[in-house]
């Protein structure tokens, strides 16, 4: 798979402090989740890759553009949906992202027209001829996303985007990502502290932590390969019952008190193991396909 | 991304080019100037001296309209250095008063509320957006000063013959070198005000400050030092020295108009002048880079 973001070495220091040290990794995925406490560097990285934080040593590329040399072809190329708000209040937010529209490059007809097109989108439709001094918090945000997109870039970095949005809000921010993740050849960067909106939305995680990289795990791969390991809660202990899963090709771990966690080979699904509970005396009180959640890879990555 | 498919998509049509993209920022500072009810009748002043001057050139050449109005070609102005520099010096204090309107409001919005982070996400560079943010100001600036100056001498030029330009060849070069040199010193002057100081008010009161309150402690320096090196912290005789070195070969003193004036037996050498110009040109762009950025640096 072509590699979306490549980080060579990539070192930053601001002032005398070095925020970010020595990255590397080769992000493919189509939705790249970025993870770390406060003081990790996200912000720096995203800044870095925008241009605005020169690197103090080795360098990134997006799409092949080097950050050092390609600085405006790359952000061409890049939506920026900033953490914190980000307008001009006067201007009205059809008016502000036309003019970011216009800022890429698309011609001021097309520009006007997809200006329309983002605000209808993020479901601000009605608002668009407001000052957007005058909108909400979740309005902000929302004008915040129509502004990244409305040039149809490559790659959109999302900057914590459910920063301050209620629950409803959030649902529909999360929905419109995935939906912007659905479509063909863009590629997303999301920066969040909620693991939840990372899991949901994401297909690869980048954590890190003071400045490296804690971790970097494909959590597809991860899905798939938790797929096959179930958690089997038993009425009884039926030692036979754990002996016909070995039987059936199945590796398991007893322990003695009626739980087991099995893996399951290709082939048998839950039914099965119902009707093998039932033939060997028992029954199946849970059963739950374990998986290690984002969050246990995060406590993982920060030890 | 459709309005009545309300769907994301990709935008697959042409994009304008890469160098263009200033000039689109450029008109939409203009649109908010424009705005502006207080800008409107300074900036139309502005062109009412340049009227003044286009009659005075006619009546000069044109005697029946004398003989009709009962004056005599004596009793005019004479075209000569002096009547470009009084009109360099009149245009020159009105555009002040434009660059004070219009240039403290153009960055400080979009440094506000972080409005940077944002543009400077897009193809174009930190210059490419001063520039755009310029760009209005200087065409306002120009167009009252150096512009009419010099159709006032293709005018005077016309009427008068080719004679006179060759005797005057150093009023229009005058004119376009000294002209641009006050509109890029207004226009980075205003452009660093605004970026520097986030209120707009508080930014066109700074310039006041630098105009008048620089050149009153100058002259009190002059006073009880008995120099006349103060005069390098009065904006305006900077410019009355470079202008006049520009129209006549040298600054001496008495030369200039207005607020725009050589002071006698205080005249200062002419390279110390620029030098103390190009000085404060790029003190502000070092100010314009230091708080032009798409992210702050937290040190």
């Amino acid at each position: 798979m072509a590699a979306i973001i490549e980080l060579e070495q990539l070192e930053v220091t601001l002032g005398r402090r070095v925020i970010l040290s020595r990255l590397s990794a080769t992000l493919t995925g189509k939705s790249i989740g970025l993870l770390g406490p406060n003081g990790a560097g996200k912000s720096t990285l995203i800044n870095t890759l925008l241009g605005y934080y020169p690197p103090t040593f080795g360098t990134a590329r997006v799409f092949g553009h080097d950050i050092r040399k390609d600085a405006r072809a790359l952000r061409s190329l890049i939506g920026f949906m900033p953490e914190n708000d980000s307008f001009i209040a006067s201007m009205s937010g059809l008016r502000y992202v036309r003019m970011m529209a216009e800022l890429s490059g698309l011609p001021p007809a097309q520009a006007l027209e997809r200006a329309h097109e983002a605000f209808y989108y993020v479901g601000l439709g009605e608002q668009r001829y407001r000052p957007i001094g005058g909108y909400s918090l979740g309005m902000r945000q929302m004008a915040k996303l129509a502004q990244a997109i409305v040039h149809g870039p490559r790659l959109v970095i999302l900057d914590e985007p459910t920063n301050g949005l209620d629950p409803a809000a959030r649902k529909r921010m999360i929905q419109l990502v995935k939906e912007i993740r659905a479509q063909e050849g863009t590629h997303l960067l999301v920066s969040s502290h909620l693991l939840r909106d990372v899991e949901e939305c994401c297909d690869q995680v980048l954590i890190l932590k003071e400045g490296r990289v804690a971790a970097f795990c494909d959590l597809e791969e991860e899905r798939r390969a938790n797929q096959h390991v179930y958690d089997i809660e038993l009425a009884s202990d039926a030692r036979s019952f754990v002996d016909a899963l070995a039987a059936r090709g199945c590796q398991s771990a007893w322990n003695g008190n009626g739980r087991v966690r099995a893996v399951l080979p290709e082939g048998p699904d839950q039914v099965d193991l119902f009707a093998l509970a039932a033939s060997h005396g028992t029954r199946i009180r849970g059963l739950e396909r374990r998986r290690d959640s984002l969050e246990d890879l995060f406590l993982k990555a920060m030890e | 991304m459709a309005v009545y498919e309300r769907s994301y998509r990709r935008y697959p049509g042409p994009l304008t080019s890469a160098r263009t993209r200033s000039l689109a920022l450029a008109r939409y500072t203009w649109e908010d100037v424009r705005r502006s009810r207080l800008l409107s009748p300074v900036l139309y002043a502005g062109f009412l001296w340049p009227l003044i001057c286009v009659l005075i050139i006619y009546l000069h050449h044109n005697f029946d309209a004398l003989r009709l109005l009962d004056v005599g070609v004596n009793r005019l102005i004479p075209i000569d250095t002096n009547f470009f520099y009084v009109f360099l010096s009149v245009q020159s204090t009105i555009s002040f008063f434009v660059a004070a309107l219009a240039g403290p409001g153009r960055i400080s919005p979009d440094l506000t509320n972080r409005g940077l982070s944002t543009i400077l996400a897009r193809p174009i560079t930190r210059t490419d957006y001063v520039l755009g943010r310029m760009l209005p100001l200087v065409a306002m600036l120009s167009a009252i000063t150096w512009v009419p100056g010099l159709l006032l001498v293709g005018q005077q030029t016309t009427l008068a013959g080719s004679g006179w330009l060759a005797e005057n060849w150093r009023i229009p070069l005058a004119l376009v070198a000294g002209g641009l040199l006050w509109v890029g010193l207004l226009s980075l002057l205003a452009m660093a005000l605004s970026a520097w100081v986030r209120w707009k008010p508080v930014a066109g009161g700074a310039m006041f400050v630098i105009f008048f309150v620089g050149a009153g402690f100058g002259a009190l320096l002059n006073q009880l030092l008995d120099v006349r090196w103060g005069h390098l912290m009065n904006v305006r005789t900077l410019m009355a020295t470079v202008w006049a070195w520009l129209m006549e070969g040298h600054a001496t003193g008495g030369a200039g108009f207005g607020l725009f004036r050589v002071f006698e037996r205080e005249e200062i050498p002419v390279w110390s002048a620029f030098l103390v110009l190009a000085l404060l040109c790029a003190a502000c762009i070092r100010l314009l880079a230091w708080r032009i950025r798409g992210a702050e640096v937290v040190r």
